[in-house]
C-alpha cells in the first residue's frame, strides 16, 4: 500500500477520534484548526455521552432501543443503518474513553455512574461532571499529542481551510488553507479530506456556540458542490443563560439531576422564588408530560417554554423571556460532585449562586442537525460495512464529513448526549474507509501541482480583492448582527411561510450588500477583520438554504414547528367518536408521512442560491409511527396506529417480506 | 399547543440589549501591530451595557475600528472562542490582573479599579498582535511530562481500570486544566522564552532549536499538575518514571520557587501547590531510588 496523507479539518471530538485512529492504523495526518485543538467547541458539552450500559440492560434496555429512542427523537428523518452502527458502537466507545483515562463520576463501588436525559427513560448517560465534552476531548486531545511526537501527526493550529481542490474528474486532491498569524496561502495535498469543522450556530448571531462555529468550512466545500443535508433543523436548546455576547449553555444534565422547570402562576410575581409555595407554582412540563416530565425531547421542551411565556405571558420577567430551572431542592454536596462546571458557569456569569436561587433561563439556538449529505453502504445485519469507501463520502470523491457537520445522525431532532457519541463514533468509523482511500485515490491520481497553484492564486485574489475593499459603506459586524436577529426571529422555534419568504429575500439583499463591505483592517498579519468578513459572505449561502428548506418543507417534525401545518391532538370525548377521530388521525399522518418523510437536499447554485430536492429515507429497521409525547388523545391515536401497523407486519410476514420489529 | 405568534422576536432580546443613555466604558489596550514590533498604548469607548463583559467590549471596538479621539484604526486582535470559561483562549491582563476575559465583567471592573479598563497582552509569551500571544511553549510541556494515558491502541479492549469515588474527586479538578496560562504568567520562575527564525534555517532546523529554547525553561506549574495527575492514574502511573525523569531534568521540578502565584490566579481554583508538594515528594524518592538502582 502507498504511505497515504489525510488532511483532517477541524481539531473536535470528531477530527481528533479520526486522527487519533488513523495515526495508528499507519496513515500520516495533517490536522488543520482555526483554534488550538484543545480549545475546540467540543469543551462547551456538558451532560454527559449515551450508550446502552450493564445497568440499563438489566432493566431492559439494548442498543435497539436506543437506536429507537433516537430515531423517534428524530422524528424518523435520518436513515437507519448508520444510528443503528452508532448504538452498537456506544458501549465499546464508552469502555476507550474510560481506558483513556476520561474521568468519569463514579459509584461507590467504582464503576462508571450514569444519569437520565431527555428523551429516554433509561438512565444511558456517563458523564464527567458536567464538562463531559471538556473531558472527552482532552483524552483524544492528549493521545493526538501522543502521535504528534512520534510523528504520524502535524498540527496545523490557527489555520483557516479555504477549500477543497477538486480535479477535472470531480475528484478532491486536497484543500487551501491560510496561516492566520502571517496569512499565507498553502496547498495541502491529500488522498482525502475530512472536514470535522462542527455547527453553523454564529448565523444566529449569537447562540450556545463558540466563535469558530460559523460554518465557513462547510459552506466553503457546499459552494465547491457538496450536498447539504436537512439544513432548516436547528436544534434549539431549551435551557440557556442570556448574556450579551454569548447565550451560555445550562446542560440538560440540571434537568436530569432532578431540576424543575416551573413558573409562578401569578404573572410576573415579584416574590422571591423560594418563598412562592407550591401551590401557587406551575411545574408545565410536569403537568403536561406526565412520562418524561423535565425530560421531554428537547424540541418540545423549548415550544413549551417559549409558548409558556410568550402565549400564557407568565414569563418571570416582564421585559425579558425567561422561566425558572430550579435545583434548590437538591442537597448542595451533590450538586456540586455531578453539576459543580455549569453551576460555576452560572454564578460567574450571573452573579447569583443556583444552589440557593432558582436559576432564570431561556431557549438559545444550540446545535445543527443538518450538514454536509454523506452517504453510507448498508450491512446485511441493518448496520454500516466498516471500511467501505462510502461511509461519511459526500457526494465529491474524496471528500467526506464527520461531527456536527455531517447530517446523519439526528433527524430532525438530536437527543441530549448523543452528539458526543455521534462526533467519536464517526471520527473513529471513518478511519479504515479512509485508510482505503489512498489505493482508490492513487490509482487516478497524478500531478496535481497546476491544479494547487492555481486555486492558490484564486484564493490569493480573493483575498487581495478583500482587502483593497475599504471604501465601502457596510460594516462585517452589524451586517452579521443583522443576520443573526433575522435569523433568530424567523427560522427557530416556530417558523411561518410568509415570515420565511421575506427573510429568504432579505438574507438575498444582505448577501449583496457584504459585496460592499469595508474591511479596517488592510495589514496581512493576523488580520482577524478580513478572516470574520470573508466567514460572514460564506454565511448567506448557508442562512439561505436553511429558509428555503424551512420555507418548502410545510409540516412540523422535530425541531421544525410551523403551527399552520401542526396536527392538533383530537376533541371528542366519547370513545366513539375518539376512535374515529383518531383513525383521521392516522390518515393523515399516513399522508404526510408518503409526502414529508424525506431528506431535504440543497445542491449550491448561482449567487450561492439553493436548489433543493427530495431524497427518500431507509427506515428498514424501525417503521416511522406517530410521535406523541404528550397530545391530548395520544392513547387513542397509539391504539388505532398498533392496530395498523399488525395489520402491515401481517400482510408483510404473508409475503414472505422481512419487516423490522419496533419497540 | 403554540399559537402562532409574532413575538419570536424576543429570542432574539437578550440580557444586555438595553442600551444604557450615554454611559460608555472606557478602555486603553496596549498594542503591538506585528511579532517583535514596538509596543503602544491605543484608547478606546464603546457604549456601555449591562452585563457587558471583556469580551462584548472588545467586539464592540472591533465594529467601531475608531480610537477614543476618533481616528480610523485597526480592529484590535484577541483570543476567543468559547466565552464560558472552558476553552482556555482569552487570557490576557486585564487591570494589570492575569484571567479570562469573557468572565471578566464591566461592572465588577469599574467598581473595583475604577473608570477606565487597562488591557494588555500576557508578558510571559512572544505577542503576536496586539493581544494576542504564542502559547505554543505551554503545549510543548504537556508533551515534555508525557500528560497521556499510554494505551495500546484504541480498539475495543473492555472497560478501564475500576476507580474509587474519592480518586476521581482527586482527578477531577486537575483534569479541567483548560492550558488557559494563568498560572504561568503569575510565575516568577516561568520567564519570556522567545526564539526568532535565523536567516537560512530550515523549518525543521527552527522547530528543534525552538524546542531545545522551550525545554531549557521553567516548564510551569500546568504541567507538573497534569503530571500527578496521570501518576495517580492505574494506567498512566505504567510510565510514571518517565514523567519524573522529565520533571528532574533541566526546566523540571526544582526551579519551582513556591511563590504560589499560581494556585492564586488559576480560574479553575485547581490545587497547584499541592500538585507540586506531590510531585516534589515523589522526585526526591524518585531520586533516591535511581542513586540506589545504580
Amino acid at each position: 500500500m502507498a504511505q497515504s496523507r489525510v488532511l483532517v479539518v477541524g481539531g473536535g471530538l470528531a477530527g481528533l477520534a479520526a486522527t487519533m485512529r488513523l495515526a495508528e492504523l499507519g496513515v500520516n495526518v495533517d490536522l488543520v484548526s482555526l483554534v488550538p485543538v484543545k480549545r475546540s467547541h467540543s469543551v462547551c458539552a456538558q451532560g454527559g455521552i449515551n450508550s446502552v450500559n450493564a445497568l440499563t440492560r438489566q432493566q431492559g434496555d439494548s442498543e435497539w432501543k436506543h437506536l429507537d429512542d433516537t430515531v423517534y427523537g428524530g422524528d424518523f428523518l435520518q436513515h437507519q443503518p448508520p444510528v443503528k452502527e452508532m448504538a452498537d458502537w456506544g458501549p465499546k466507545i464508552i469502555d476507550l474513553m474510560d481506558r483513556l483515562g476520561v474521568p468519569f463520576n463514579r459509584t461507590s463501588e467504582g464503576f462508571r455512574d450514569q444519569r437520565r436525559f431527555g428523551g429516554t427513560l433509561y438512565k444511558r448517560t456517563a458523564f464527567a461532571g458536567a464538562t463531559t465534552g471538556q473531558q472527552l476531548l482532552y483524552a483524544l486531545d492528549e493521545q493526538v499529542r501522543r502521535w504528534e511526537v512520534e510523528g504520524k501527526v502535524k498540527k496545523w493550529e490557527f489555520w483557516d481551510f479555504l477549500g477543497p481542490v477538486l480535479d477535472d474528474s470531480g475528484r478532491c486532491r486536497g484543500a487551501v488553507c491560510q496561516d492566520l498569524v502571517t496569512m499565507q496561502f498553502k496547498a495541502f495535498p491529500a488522498d482525502a479530506v475530512v472536514l470535522a469543522t462542527g455547527g453553523n450556530g454564529l448565523i444566529y448571531g449569537r447562540s450556545t456556540m463558540s466563535m469558530v462555529c460559523t460554518g465557513s468550512a462547510v459552506s466553503r466545500a457546499y459552494q465547491a458542490g457538496a450536498w447539504y443535508g436537512n439544513g432548516e433543523f436547528i436544534q434549539v436548546h431549551p435551557t440557556a443563560i442570556p448574556g450579551a455576547d454569548k447565550l451560555r449553555l445550562m446542560s440538560e444534565s440540571a434537568r436530569g439531576e432532578g431540576g424543575r422547570v416551573w413558573v409562578p402562576r401569578k404573572p410576573q410575581d415579584q416574590r422571591d422564588p423560594r418563598s412562592i409555595p407550591e401551590a401557587e407554582r406551575c411545574y408545565f412540563l410536569e403537568e403536561r408530560y406526565p412520562k418524561y416530565g423535565n425530560l421531554v425531547p428537547r424540541d418540545i421542551a423549548t415550544r413549551e417554554i417559549f409558548d409558556i411565556c410568550t402565549t400564557d405571558g407568565l414569563s418571570v420577567e416582564k421585559d425579558r423571556l425567561c422561566v425558572y430551572l430550579d435545583l434548590t431542592h437538591i442537597p448542595k454536596e451533590t450538586l456540586d460532585r455531578k453539576l459543580g462546571g455549569i453551576l460555576e458557569i452560572y454564578e460567574k456569569f450571573q452573579g447569583v449562586d443556583p444552589r440557593v436561587t432558582p436559576m432564570k433561563i431561556f431557549p438559545a439556538v444550540h446545535y445543527s442537525m443538518g450538514g454536509l449529505w454523506v452517504d453510507y453502504e448498508k450491512s446485511a445485519t441493518g448496520g454500516l460495512v466498516e471500511g467501505s469507501l462510502r461511509n461519511q463520502q459526500t457526494n465529491v470523491p474524496g471528500l467526506y464529513a464527520i461531527g456536527e457537520c455531517d447530517y446523519q445522525y439526528h433527524g430532525a431532532n438530536r437527543l441530549g448526549a448523543n452528539s458526543l457519541l455521534s462526533c467519536i463514533f464517526s471520527g473513529l468509523f471513518v478511519a479504515p474507509t479512509l485508510v482505503n482511500v489512498g489505493d482508490a485515490a492513487a490509482t487516478s491520481g497524478g500531478d496535481h501541482v497546476r491544479l494547487f497553484d492555481a486555486e492558490i492564486r484564486r484564493h490569493e485574489e480573493r483575498h487581495r480583492e478583500l482587502l483593497a475593499r475599504t471604501a465601502g459603506d457596510e460594516n462585517p459586524y452589524t451586517l452579521h448582527q443583522e443576520l443573526g436577529n433575522l435569523m433568530t426571529r424567523v427560522a427557530t422555534v416556530v417558523r411561518r411561510n410568509d415570515q420565511l419568504a421575506a427573510a429568504y429575500d432579505e438574507v438575498c439583499r444582505m448577501a449583496e450588500r457584504w459585496k460592499r463591505c469595508a474591511v479596517s483592517d488592510t495589514g496581512n498579519w493576523t488580520n482577524q477583520n478580513v478572516v470574520f468578513t470573508k466567514a460572514l459572505g460564506d454565511m448567506f449561502p448557508i442562512a439561505k438554504l436553511i429558509l428555503k428548506g424551512a420555507l418548502l418543507r410545510d409540516e412540523c417534525r422535530g425541531a421544525h414547528f410551523k403551527p399552520a401545518f401542526s396536527m392538533p391532538g383530537l376533541t371528542a370525548t366519547d370513545p366513539e367518536g375518539k376512535r374515529r377521530e383518531a383513525e383521521q388521525w392516522c390518515d393523515a399522518f399516513e399522508a404526510n408521512t408518503r409526502k414529508w418523510l424525506k431528506s431535504t437536499i440543497a445542491t449550491c447554485g448561482p449567487n450561492g442560491n439553493p436548489e433543493i430536492s427530495y431524497q427518500d429515507i431507509d427506515t428498514s429497521l424501525i417503521p416511522p409511527r406517530p410521535r406523541l409525547y404528550g397530545l391530548v388523545g395520544g392513547d387513542a391515536i397509539e391504539e388505532a396506529w398498533r392496530e395498523r401497523a399488525a395489520k402491515v407486519a401481517g400482510e408483510a410476514m404473508a409475503k414472505g417480506k422481512t419487516v423490522g420489529v419496533g419497540a | 399547543m403554540i399559537k402562532a405568534v409574532d413575538s419570536a422576536a424576543d429570542l432574539v432580546r437578550g440580557a444586555a440589549d438595553h442600551a444604557s443613555d450615554g454611559a460608555v466604558v472606557r478602555v486603553r489596550v496596549l498594542r503591538q501591530d506585528v511579532a517583535g514590533g514596538e509596543s503602544y498604548w491605543e484608547r478606546f469607548e464603546v457604549p456601555y451595557e449591562p452585563n457587558m463583559n471583556v469580551i462584548s467590549v472588545l467586539q464592540k471596538i472591533a465594529a467601531q475600528a475608531r480610537s477614543q479621539d476618533g481616528r480610523k484604526v485597526a480592529p484590535v486582535a484577541w483570543d476567543c472562542n468559547c466565552l464560558e470559561e472552558v476553552c482556555g483562549s482569552c487570557t490576557m491582563l486585564i487591570n494589570g490582573r492575569t484571567r479570562m476575559a469573557c468572565s471578566a465583567l464591566v461592572d465588577r471592573l469599574q467598581a473595583e479599579d475604577g473608570d477606565e479598563i487597562e488591557l494588555r497582552p500576557m508578558s510571559k509569551f512572544p505577542v503576536v498582535r496586539d493581544l494576542v500571544v504564542d502559547r505554543r511553549r505551554l503545549f510543548r510541556g504537556l508533551e515534555k511530562v508525557k500528560a497521556w494515558v499510554p494505551v495500546e491502541g484504541s480498539y475495543d479492549l473492555g472497560p478501564g481500570p475500576r476507580i474509587s469515588p474519592e480518586e476521581q474527586e482527586d482527578a477531577y479538578p486537575l483534569s479541567e486544566c483548560m492550558s488557559c496560562g494563568c498560572c504561568l504568567e503569575a510565575c516568577p520562575q516561568y520567564t519570556k522564552v522567545e526564539a526568532v527564525r535565523r536567516d537560512g534555517e530550515s523549518e525543521a532546523e527552527f522547530e528543534k532549536r525552538r524546542k531545545a529554547a522551550f525545554d531549557s525553561g521553567f516548564v510551569g506549574a500546568h504541567a507538573i499538575s497534569q503530571a500527578v495527575l496521570f501518576n495517580a492514574h492505574p494506567t498512566g502511573r505504567m510510565i510514571a518514571d518517565e514523567r519524573m525523569e522529565a520533571l528532574t531534568r533541566q526546566g523540571g521540578i526544582q526551579m519551582c520557587g513556591n511563590a504560589q502565584n499560581c494556585v492564586a490566579v488559576c480560574p479553575k481554583r485547581i490545587p497547584l501547590t499541592r500538585s507540586i508538594a506531590r510531585a516534589g515528594r515523589a522526585a526526591t524518592v524518585w531520586a533516591l531510588k535511581r542513586l540506589f538502582d545504580r
